[in-house]
């Protein structure tokens, strides 16, 4: 976890390590009671597995992409600003997954000092199951 | 044949009810919990997370207002011939951070809807734009859904 980024010993392609998620059936409730979704996907294996012919409970798709926003601001340190961010839920993951964050800088103005990200989540078998963007900027 | 008919399409444009909500220091912490932050300011609940917006402004639905499979009907979107939704993505634009204490005003506005052929069959797409100010009027975010349905 960075503290202090400084643009000037930044260089396009750096990478962005990130994190690992287990999201287990604590976790996915208590992200859906927050967000108020009923979704029987999400806590409901028998509706999930037999009505709906997943593999089993669905982890839900904004909190992946809330992963992709932890991967930035915990990169980004305390300096940083977070400017656009943008993700999309390619493939469904599913609870007892193990799911990977992290990005690489891909763009970097020195002059505004904006960079563009980016970032994705993959799985244990290595697709990426959401991919995301983020300009950020650092004080120059 | 097309699946979208003009009275579809006619809904282009329609704009939600103003929501206005207050985001507090328990919700933020809750929101970062369940989230698995690890940043102390989030856990504290004293900044948002980047995406706690979401949760904040989710609809809150009576009971009886679900669907069976527990989901409700967004009432902003029209009755489409496609019910299937596969998971989309959002594009957010940030102005300026949500701290516990804010009051917040958010808007939405069905922006577009259009067809594409897929893979297996057609597919219906819709955009939502999501503005949130502060109840002042400054810009906090500005939030494209995207959907689709199959």
């Amino acid at each position: 976890m960075s503290k202090s980024l400084r643009i000037s010993e930044l260089a396009v392609g750096e990478p962005i390590l990130g994190r690992q998620y287990a999201c287990d059936n604590v976790q996915l409730m208590l992200y859906n009671a927050s967000l108020w979704n009923g979704h029987r996907i999400h806590y409901d294996q028998p509706y999930a597995t037999e009505v709906e012919s997943y593999p089993g409970l669905v982890v839900a798709g904004p909190l992946i992409g809330d992963w992709l926003t932890q991967c930035v601001m915990e990169w980004l340190g305390a300096e940083g600003e977070l400017l656009r961010f943008t993700y999309s839920n390619r493939i469904a993951s599913y609870v007892g997954e193990t799911l990977t964050s992290s990005g690489r800088i891909i763009s970097i103005d020195r002059d505004s000092g904006d960079l563009e990200l980016e970032l994705r989540v993959h799985n244990q078998n290595d697709e990426v199951v959401v991919p995301g963007t983020a300009r950020v900027r650092l004080s120059i | 044949m097309a699946l979208l008919t003009p009275e579809h399409l006619s809904h282009i444009g329609d704009l939600g009810p103003q929501k206005q909500e207050i985001a507090t220091r328990r919700d933020i912490r809750k929101y970062a919990v369940a989230t698995g932050q690890a940043l102390t300011k989030y856990l504290d609940g004293d900044v948002a997370p980047p995406l706690y917006h979401v949760t904040l402004f989710w609809e809150v639905v009576e009971l009886n207002r679900l669907s069976p499979d527990g989901v409700y009907m967004d009432t902003l979107i029209p009755i489409l011939p496609l019910d299937r939704a596969m998971a989309g993505g959002l594009d957010i634009e940030y102005f300026q951070v949500i701290r516990a204490g804010d009051e917040l005003v958010a808007q939405r506005q069905l922006t577009a809807l259009y067809e594409k052929p897929g893979r297996s069959g057609p597919l219906i797409f819709y955009e939502v734009i999501m503005e949130v100010n502060t109840a002042a009027g400054e810009p906090v975010l500005r939030e494209k859904t995207t959907r689709i349905l199959r």
